[in-house]
């Protein structure tokens, strides 16, 4: 048998060409590394632009009625926030689930597809990041406050408290609290090794342009960083390697908040989908976040030739295959609900699907299920301002999502003597959406003070790059 | 006083250059030199003869001490200093303590992978002699220099110097210390 393939493969290989797949080209227009250097530092050190001011203000006071909900709560008690029998888990932990599900795709950006040699990460990954960080910020704000006396809240971590008895790690909301907390600091620290290179080349610009404030503080940041090759070694490898471990992270952390879920014994939460099913979820909806800033961002500041269409579409058919999945899960539990011959598992769905909740049962599937199938067509991903209409949507889909597996699996369990109507307080909806706010304003103080994308990463994707492009080898 | 001077630093216009002459550096047998680039260069180390970095050997003993942190935590508040019994669940279990554990070991990895790449890069170090010279602020951002020490042992100012012209480098300038 051998002997024959040894004679046959040349033939066939004579005959068949391999087809090279193209190499998508990540910086169009053959742009120069000083060019790069240029157009991404320009955005700092340019005047403020109206648009910017406009949308500050306008952040700052979405923002404030989140410190207005919240002031009010501490103030009074957490009894206004619309929780109560049966519904004990309402928004907050919606808003949660959902802010840190946002987070997701930043570390999957700038880990995963890091591993997987995406090179294609490079033009977006510091902006994920950084919405990662600020999502993660506004996911805190809701347990945080949820335990009612927010100054005890420091009761979360294992510190001997004044009656001696320790936390219980038994429980899955404990579990919560490392996850999310090592997820927040592992993301900026991971944020901050990245910027250390691109903070360099701002302390020489703005040393050079005579701002000594600004060179100080971007300084003192850079940690005097001076592009030795035998520093990039190191950090070339302390980067693969925080991209290896925030892997496994970004995985748990929302396998992890599943857990909250799973490991009760109510029905429509009980079930062993929830942790690859959570994690799809949130990569979706981070993807769809993604989408939603980058867009806008790209059109603003002339991106096109560092996000290109190429960027676009990657992130269209990420969207696309973990909206299939999350689409494929909905079906799954259902199947299973049925298949496991549970009454009250059975109840449960058929009650999402057509109970009170109904309605926002639907609007998560026609915003998660159907919203993503656009994206397998060519024309769809071409048409930016289409593209970014459908993550919107999934945005929205993917809040819904939360809603409705915590509401209706809460709003009627077991008896029906204790079912109830949720239904959200007006503090609770304000403290929600000034989520938003300081959402935005820490975003937008990003782009304006910190580079938006990592320079040095992006160089070393131009095809110059290559040590070895004037030699005939194979080009990037 | 005549200032000892740091070395000699040798510009370079586009990667091929740097990487060809890096080659030259390391053949000619310098040990004390380094390469400035805007950004990490595929196959550098490898020309300038560097060994592969130590930094995994720091995240590995940062792993270890985050699992065992976990662990011995757990077993220590559950087991040995205030056991309580809630929902009749065992006192110490490693089933229920890994979730905790799992992520103190990403965590101390990620403190540790980063603490050990500062320090073996010996950051922060806000002065360094090649940050004065004055073209340096373009080695963050489109040229290539090689910098070759005077501590080197093999440092001659006459050889040092012809070994980078004739590797391609360009305006050679002698470093202050």
């Amino acid at each position: 048998m051998a002997h024959a393939t040894d004679h046959a493969a040349p033939a066939i290989l004579k005959e068949v060409k391999p087809a090279v797949l193209p190499r998508a080209i990540l910086v169009e227009n053959n742009r120069s590394f000083a060019w790069i250097t240029e157009k991404v530092c320009s955005i700092i050190e340019g005047k403020t632009p109206t648009w910017w001011w406009v949308c500050f203000a306008l952040a700052c006071c979405v923002a404030s009625f989140t410190v207005a909900g919240i002031t009010y709560l501490v103030a009074t008690g957490v009894g206004v926030w619309g929780h109560a029998n049966p519904v004990n888990w309402a928004w907050d932990i919606v808003n949660f689930v959902f802010w840190i599900g946002i987070g997701h795709a930043g570390t999957l950006i700038s880990a995963i597809l890091c591993l997987l040699r995406q090179k294609w990460r490079t033009s977006i990954n510091r902006a994920a990041e950084a919405m990662t960080i600020f999502a993660v910020v506004c996911a805190g704000i809701f347990p945080v406050f949820h335990v009612g006396r927010v100054w005890f809240a420091w009761y979360l971590f294992p510190i001997p408290n004044s009656n001696y008895i320790w936390q219980n790690f038994r429980s899955p909301l404990e579990w919560d609290v490392f996850a999310v907390s090592t997820y927040g600091t592992v993301s900026v620290l991971f944020w901050y090794v990245g910027l250390i290179p691109d903070l360099a080349v701002l302390r020489d610009r703005f040393f050079k342009a005579g701002n000594k404030l600004r060179s100080t503080i971007y300084g003192f940041f850079a940690m005097g960083w001076r592009g030795s090759n035998r520093h990039w070694s190191n950090y070339e490898m302390a980067y693969l390697i925080l991209a290896g471990i925030s892997t496994p992270l970004v995985l748990s952390v929302h396998t992890i908040v599943s857990f909250d879920f799973a490991v009760s014994l109510l029905p429509g939460w009980h079930t062993t989908i929830f942790p690859p099913y959570f994690v799809a979820g949130a990569i979706f909806s981070g993807f769809g976040m993604v989408l939603t800033l980058m867009l806008p961002l790209r059109a603003i500041y002339k991106l096109e030739d560092l996000i290109t269409q190429y960027h676009i579409d990657c992130m269209c058919k990420i969207t696309l295959a973990t909206g299939t999945i999350v689409g494929y899960a909905y079906g799954m539990e259902f199947f299973i609900a049925w298949y496991g011959a549970n009454p009250y598992e059975g109840f449960a769905f058929v009650n999402r699907a057509f109970g009170n909740y109904a309605w926002a049962y639907w609007i998560m599937i026609g915003c998660n299920v159907i919203t993503p199938q656009f994206f397998w067509f060519k024309k769809v991903r071409e048409n930016t301002w289409f593209v970014w209409v459908l993550s919107i949507f999934v945005n929205v889909g993917m809040w819904f999502e939360r809603f409705v597996i915590i509401v209706t699996s809460l709003a009627r369990d077991f008896l029906p003597s204790s079912w109830g109507y949720y239904s959200p307080s007006i503090v609770e909806i304000f403290t929600f959406f000034g989520t938003f706010g300081v959402f935005s304003v820490l975003f937008l103080l990003f782009i304006r003070f910190l580079p938006i994308m990592p320079m040095a990463e992006i160089k070393a994707v131009t095809p110059q790059a290559d040590a070895h492009a004037g030699h005939g080898h194979d080009k990037h | 006083m005549a200032a000892q001077p740091h070395g000699l630093i040798a510009t370079f216009e586009t990667v091929p250059d740097v990487m060809h002459a890096a080659e030259k550096v390391r053949d000619a047998g310098y040990k004390s030199w380094d390469c400035i680039t805007p950004f990490p260069v595929h196959g550098l180390d490898k020309a300038m003869g560097l060994k592969r970095s130590i930094v995994p050997r720091f995240s590995l003993v940062g792993g270890l001490i985050g699992f065992t942190t976990g662990m011995s935590m757990i077993f220590f508040t559950g087991a040995v200093d205030y056991p309580l019994i809630v929902g009749g669940k065992p006192f110490f279990s490693p089933m229920f303590a890994f979730p905790v554990s799992y992520e103190l070991t990403i965590l101390f990895t990620a403190f540790a992978t980063i603490g050990g790449m500062f320090f073996l890069n010996r950051l922060p170090m806000h002065y360094h002699p090649v940050l004065k010279y004055d073209q340096i602020h373009r080695g963050m951002d489109d040229l290539f220099f090689i910098v070759i020490d005077a501590r080197d042992p093999k440092f001659n100012f006459a050889a040092t110097k012809a070994l980078l012209e004739k590797a391609g480098g360009k305006s050679i300038t002698e470093l202050e210390a």
